[in-house]
């Protein structure tokens, strides 16, 4: 009954809007600043690890700078190269999406999973090789045959806080991946267009994100302290 | 908001080759030692990628205020985190604080040693 | 559940949000944000009365001074009683509840913008009661509803895995909610619904939303973190190795501190409804009381330290820690005045709502001012660990949020179950509740003065009679608590049926029928007055 009144005339016109809203603008601005909130409590979840390796960094500054004999920089940068690939790609299946450009956005969301795919494979060799050196804190940690001996067991919080970064960050890349995969299975039904195209937009907020905590772990990480004497 | 905004690809690819040449400059300038400067230099180029991707692949450049207030309001609220935190350890003054840890046995005066807990719950 | 509203065989019942739909299914996959709010009633309650039990068990303890239990079952009754508590009923309660209820009507909303996202928090809710449930059936964890490493990290052999991932799907839950709230508050307005025209109510929820927002995820990473501990053995907390338990309690409390005013915003805001609505006046000050909702939410967090001034940070910190906490009270206590200075030539009612705001504009106070004795550094020294700080905060959250929480389940009962309560038990269990309450918890004040340590399952026996006290008062406040349920259930069936606005108050929620339509309005409504336009007195409307 009270539905019925409310099968609004904008419902019937665009399908996609529902029914607690009164236009696709408002529902669009809703997921939007939604997106925005949530992409906050990422920051701050983040942010307790960033703390926490920001205080461990500074107060056993000489086994951070031993921990960076171990950081592959190549392969490092490489991926950093790779996830900027994958935010323009992203930004472009966005913008197709605007333009209604039913086969370019397909395409562009293709490439962004292979962009970041290919970020997950290079991240699983650095682990694997982590795993041969005996680096896994706890787990299998090498402690008589760390390069500095003396800076072992500091060495192991770090590298602990190095995994759990990167690790979460992994994590959301392949969280990324299946929202991707669902955003290609609509894009080929061409559920998106120019009036109606806020999944894409939104997933793509998060997808740059992730692009953006790691263009802050790369340096962090693989590039402070790992040049110069020391 | 951003709804109305459609940005060019020219924008979208100048961004990428900017970030792809800021990230060159990270790792070239990381070669070179500068002391403290080399994170300083580090963390400025990573804010300026991130305001890069921020600004115009995330479409705050399009966006509302509120929006803008929202970003914002997130990084301040992370700097307090980190600022505060690291003041704590900033003026610790435990004039015997150890620079690295040595493996010397704890002192064992008590009768017998507290046992890890056991099992994973 | 499908027949929480049974309709009178002889009238036309009208459609309501109630009866539109019955079975399982209806309520377990609804988006209706009032039938969540009834499925977020319910179960927080339930924990409720499992927290308590723990608290009852404890209490027993405590009426002699060797104790009855063992000190290591001690530790995990009150442990499992503060986790509950405050993760599973303080947090989400007013939110989850009265404001998933009440907030799209107050601002001439259909439902919260995210209305699946509200029904999927109250799943991860339950997930997550359900894990701090299977601690608690396992034997509950010892640790302290404060999970201090490298106690809880290495060395308890409790079920702190099950209780601390309990407590990180809880917070996702609270995420959701806030991030809802955030959005509706923006985006859901009905036309000439400005900022300026909100309810207190809404203010409030929307500034707790903000805190939810910015401050779970540490939490949540904090637990993880300590599981990481507990299960690898990575050693970021291990003193052994260098790692540093007070970074544990930073990133603990730069949640758990702001978390203490997420759980009072919501109940100050229920205040300033029902003050205003039994004052039969317009809220004084209300751009002040606005304000200091939102500077709580600041605020809140650049004050964390002030848990933490005996376990370790720098004394620099702490002299910092202890100015900004001062500050903080200033916002709570402008409340606290605009709130008097409202009823001040007002006319004045003593409905049971109102009972409940007085007593908790009283005992909010007392907490509160007991709250500057512990962000002082030096009396905080005496008091650090004591029973002082447990009177204290039961105060502020038992004194000042539960009773809010009753209030404001008082006042708008009728309008969410059309039903009307037994006014005569109600101001009888209010007072049952007063009286407990103050007689459970102010003995403990002068405990802690005099040194007792507080999570001890002993006492010196010169405590005895104090203690003996505080526990005879629980009996009273678990009575006081009880009966309501009673009442409240008895009136969902043979309650007097309630008009729109049993009251006489003002505001949307009370111009649209009750119980309200599955979607509120009719047609959205269009707002041209401001909030608590409480002119002369008007007719009650029954």
């Amino acid at each position: 009954m009270a539905e019925l009144a409310h099968a609004d005339d904008a419902a019937i016109a665009d399908p996609s809007l529902r029914h607690h809203f009164a236009n696709s603008a408002q529902q669009l601005d809703a997921a939007m600043l939604g997106m925005w909130t949530f992409l906050i409590t990422e920051v701050l979840f983040f942010g307790g690890m960033f703390t926490a390796y920001a205080i461990y960094r500074t107060i056993y500054s000489e086994a951070f700078a031993s921990t960076s004999h171990y950081m592959n920089v190549i392969l490092g940068g490489t991926n950093t190269a790779v996830l900027i690939c994958s935010s323009l790609s992203m930004a472009m299946a966005v913008r197709s999406a605007q333009l209604s450009r039913y086969k370019t956005v397909v395409i562009s969301l293709i490439l962004t999973m292979i962009f970041g795919t290919v970020f997950l494979v290079v991240k699983y060799f650095e682990y694997s090789e982590k795993w041969r050196e005996g680096l896994i804190p706890g787990i299998k940690f090498d402690t008589v045959n760390y390069h500095v001996p003396q800076y072992a067991h500091e060495a192991q919080i770090l590298f602990f806080l190095y995994f759990a970064m990167t690790g979460m960050h992994a994590l959301h890349m392949i969280v990324g991946l299946g929202l991707l995969t669902y955003l290609v299975v609509k894009a080929r039904q061409k559920a998106f267009n120019a009036s109606y195209y806020t999944p894409v937009e939104m997933i793509g907020l998060y997808w740059h994100f992730v692009d953006v905590v790691w263009i802050f772990l790369f340096p962090l990480l693989y590039l402070i302290g790992n040049r110069g004497p020391h | 908001m951003t709804s109305s905004h459609i940005p060019s690809t020219k924008s979208l690819v100048s961004v990428w080759a900017a970030l792809i040449c800021l990230t060159w400059t990270t790792v070239g300038v990381s070669y070179i030692e500068l002391g403290e400067l080399n994170v300083v230099i580090a963390l400025l180029i990573a804010l300026i990628k991130a305001s890069l991707v921020a600004w115009i692949f995330m479409g705050v450049r399009f966006s509302a205020p509120m929006t803008r207030l929202f970003v914002v309001a997130g990084l301040v609220w992370l700097t307090i985190m980190i600022v505060i935190t690291s003041g704590d350890y900033a003026t610790r003054r435990y004039d015997n604080r150890p620079k690295s840890w040595t493996p010397t046995p704890p002192a064992n005066t008590s009768t017998k040693p507290i046992p890890p807990a056991v099992g994973n719950k | 559940m499908a027949t929480l509203v049974h309709s009178n065989p002889q009238a036309a019942e009208e459609v309501n949000y109630l009866n539109v739909e019955h079975g399982w299914k209806s309520w377990l996959l609804t988006t209706d944000h009032k039938r969540i709010a009834i499925l977020y009633l319910i179960s927080i309650t339930l924990m409720f009365f499992v927290g308590g039990t723990f608290a009852v068990l404890f209490r027993i303890n405590l009426l002699s001074p060797e104790g009855i239990f063992s000190a290591e079952t001690y530790n995990r009754l009150f442990s499992m009683h503060g986790i509950i508590m405050v993760f599973f009923f303080l947090v989400p309660s007013i939110p989850a509840t009265l404001a998933n209820f009440f907030i799209p009507i107050m601002i001439g909303a259909k439902d919260l913008a995210f209305p699946r996202i509200n029904l999927l928090s109250w799943y991860i809710y339950i997930v997550g009661a359900v894990l701090a449930l299977y601690a608690v059936v396992r034997g509950g964890v010892d640790t302290g509803w404060t999970f201090y490493t490298p106690y809880s990290s290495t060395y308890s052999n409790s079920y702190v895995l099950a209780a601390a991932f309990g407590v990180f799907v809880a917070g996702f839950s609270s995420i959701l909610t806030g991030l809802n709230f955030i959005v509706t508050v923006h985006k859901m307005r009905a036309p000439g619904m400005t900022w300026s025209r909100l309810p207190l109510f809404v203010w409030a929820n929307y500034a707790t939303g903000l805190i939810q927002v910015l401050g779970t995820p540490v939490l949540a990473i904090t637990l993880l973190l300590l599981a990481f501990e507990r299960i690898a053995k990575v050693g970021i907390f291990d003193p052994r190795i260098g790692g540093d338990p007070i970074l544990f309690q930073h990133l603990f409390w730069f949640y758990s501190h702001p978390a203490v005013y997420i759980m009072i915003l919501p109940g100050m805001g229920v205040i300033s409804e029902i003050v205003s609505c039994f004052a039969r006046k317009r809220i004084f000050g209300y751009n002040f009381i606005a304000f200091s909702s939102m500077a709580i939410a600041v605020l809140s967090f650049v004050v964390w330290g002030h848990h933490m001034f005996l376990t370790g940070e720098s004394m620099y910190t702490a002299v910092s820690f202890s100015l900004l906490s001062m500050m903080v009270a200033v916002p709570s206590a402008i409340k606290v005045f605009n709130w008097t200075a409202t009823m001040y030539k007002g006319s004045v009612s003593f409905d049971t709502p109102m009972l409940y705001a007085f007593g908790f504009i009283g005992l909010f106070t007392i907490g509160g001012l007991t709250g500057l004795y512990l962000a002082s550094l030096g009396t905080d020294i005496a008091t650090h660990g004591t029973y002082f700080i447990v009177a204290h905060f039961h105060y502020v959250m038992v004194g000042g949020m539960v009773m809010a929480f009753m209030g404001g389940l008082h006042f708008w009962w009728p309008k969410m179950t059309g039903r009307m309560y037994s006014e005569s038990w109600s101001k009888f269990a209010a007072l049952l509740v007063f009286v407990g309450f103050n007689l459970t918890f102010f003995p403990q004040f002068i405990l802690g003065y005099l040194g007792m340590p507080r999570r001890y399952h002993a006492y010196p026996p010169e405590f005895q009679v104090l203690n003996v006290l505080s526990t005879a008062g629980a009996s009273v406040l678990g009575v006081g608590y009880l009966i309501p349920m009673i009442y409240f259930a008895y009136s969902l069936r043979k309650g007097p049926k309630a008009g729109p606005n049993p009251w006489g108050a003002a505001g949307l929620e009370w111009q649209i029928q009750s119980p309200p339509t599955t979607f509120n309005f009719d047609e959205t409504p269009t707002v041209k007055e401001e909030a608590y336009n409480y002119g002369p007195l008007e007719e009650i409307v029954g």
